[in-house]
């Protein structure tokens, strides 16, 4: 890991999508494209494990498709903006998928949300705890 | 000869997007919202530029998992809304301005800036969000388009000072074209924000106010920032930030601003707007 990268992790709750985790990802994500096809999503919704066996995604990143499970999704290599086509083909808004990474309920976020948003205290730097 | 008058800068939320096509701007969450680019819309109505060029990240449309370019210049005539898994946006298709995007490409080059060129390319919500802000719902919008797509998705992104020094070279070309027109440039995304893991609904209003206060009086400061002080002070996506330094830029030395709004919440994300207007220094 280069200096540069490993910077990043000092950051709490937080994966940058660097160039080592675009190659782990690569598969994950392609089928993230592939399901900006109206075809392909109803192909997908018809039966999600079959149409994941299809791809050259390991098992791992597959179960976390199924789950739901986005932290997951992204610690394998996925990013946000391509999962995005996932919750997309659920019918769900950026707000209502991004809350289920952070071990809130929807409401609880929202509200959080609607009062200024998370605060920087405390999310900052693990090593300096601020 | 071209030149760049004025400079805009706006997020480019997808729920805005979604607000606009589906009649929700008047409901009590959207309102405040909407209500802070009042002043543009009618702004705009009034100084209709010639061209905008218009910086802005694709959010995994155009660009697969197979190719990041760094920076990407639209040189075709058209440019498609892009399916992002909800169907395509309901907004006109945007008309580019091939004559001047291949000036900018052959200046831009030849000033060592190693661009990608798309001569076929759909944009997403990054480009059509901030040109549903402030023109509404049109038939057609009411000026050509030249995007601009910068990755800052996959890391590095370009540094700040690679963007802000970018936004020089590309006033520069501008001036060289040699047909007279009025140019706006627009840098999209931001403020602070974070989409993804147990920090996500980050938001920092002191540090977005603060950058906000530099982007018109001290730029070159905040070409000096790193992308390690993004991501901690204004969260993972907050990134996007770099490509307003593009816009700064691209507006010589001196800025007025014309106008300024913040909002938080959009979804997910704090709402930065600032409408400046470049000062000829002689």
């Amino acid at each position: 890991m280069t200096s540069y990268t490993a910077e990043f992790d000092d950051i709490p709750g937080t994966r940058v999508f660097t160039a080592q985790r675009a190659k782990a990802g690569y598969e994950l994500n392609q089928f993230c494209m592939s399901l900006m096809k109206e075809a392909n999503r109803e192909r997908f919704k018809a039966d999600e494990r079959a149409y994941l066996d299809q791809t050259k995604m390991s098992q791992e990143q597959k179960q976390a498709v199924l789950d739901r499970d986005y932290n997951t999704m992204i610690d394998l290599g996925g990013q946000i903006y391509f999962l995005a086509k996932i919750f997309a083909t659920d019918g769900l808004s950026y707000l209502q998928a991004v809350s289920t990474m952070t071990g809130m309920n929807i409401d609880d976020y929202q509200q959080m949300m609607l009062h200024g948003g998370r605060s920087p205290e405390g999310w900052r730097s693990i090593k300096d705890g601020n | 000869m071209a030149r760049i008058t004025h400079g805009l800068t706006t997020s480019h939320i997808p729920a805005v997007g979604a607000a606009i096509d589906l009649g929700k701007t008047a409901e009590p969450y959207w309102k405040p919202l909407f209500a802070g680019y009042d002043w543009t819309k009618a702004w705009a109505k009034e100084n209709v530029p010639d061209v905008i060029i218009l910086v802005y990240n694709d959010h995994a449309s155009a660009f697969t998992p197979e190719v990041v370019p760094t920076f990407a210049l639209g040189c075709a005539d058209q440019f498609p809304p892009a399916d992002e898994g909800y169907g395509p946006r309901p907004v006109p298709v945007v008309q580019g301005r091939a004559d001047l995007a291949a000036h900018l490409a052959e200046g831009l080059i030849l000033d060592e800036f190693d661009l990608t060129l798309m001569y076929a390319m759909e944009v997403d919500h990054g480009l059509t969000v901030p040109l549903s802000l402030v023109y509404g719902q049109p038939d057609a919008w009411p000026t050509r388009v030249i995007p601009f797509a910068v990755n800052v998705v996959q890391y590095p992104p370009p540094t700040a000072h690679r963007c802000f020094m970018l936004g020089k070279a590309i006033r520069r070309a501008v001036e060289r074209f040699d047909e007279d027109l009025n140019v706006h440039i627009w840098g999209t995304g931001g403020m602070s924000h974070q989409l993804q893991g147990p920090r996500a609904g980050f938001i920092n209003t002191p540090w977005d106010t603060a950058f906000l206060d530099r982007l018109v009086k001290d730029p070159d400061s905040l070409a000096q920032l790193k992308h390690l002080e993004f991501v901690r002070e204004a969260g993972a996506e907050g990134i996007e930030l770099v490509m307003w330094l593009i816009m700064r830029g691209a507006l010589g030395p001196e800025a007025e601003e014309l106008y300024r709004f913040y909002h938080v919440p959009g979804s997910n994300t704090a709402v930065g707007h600032i409408v400046l207007q470049s000062v000829e220094t002689p």
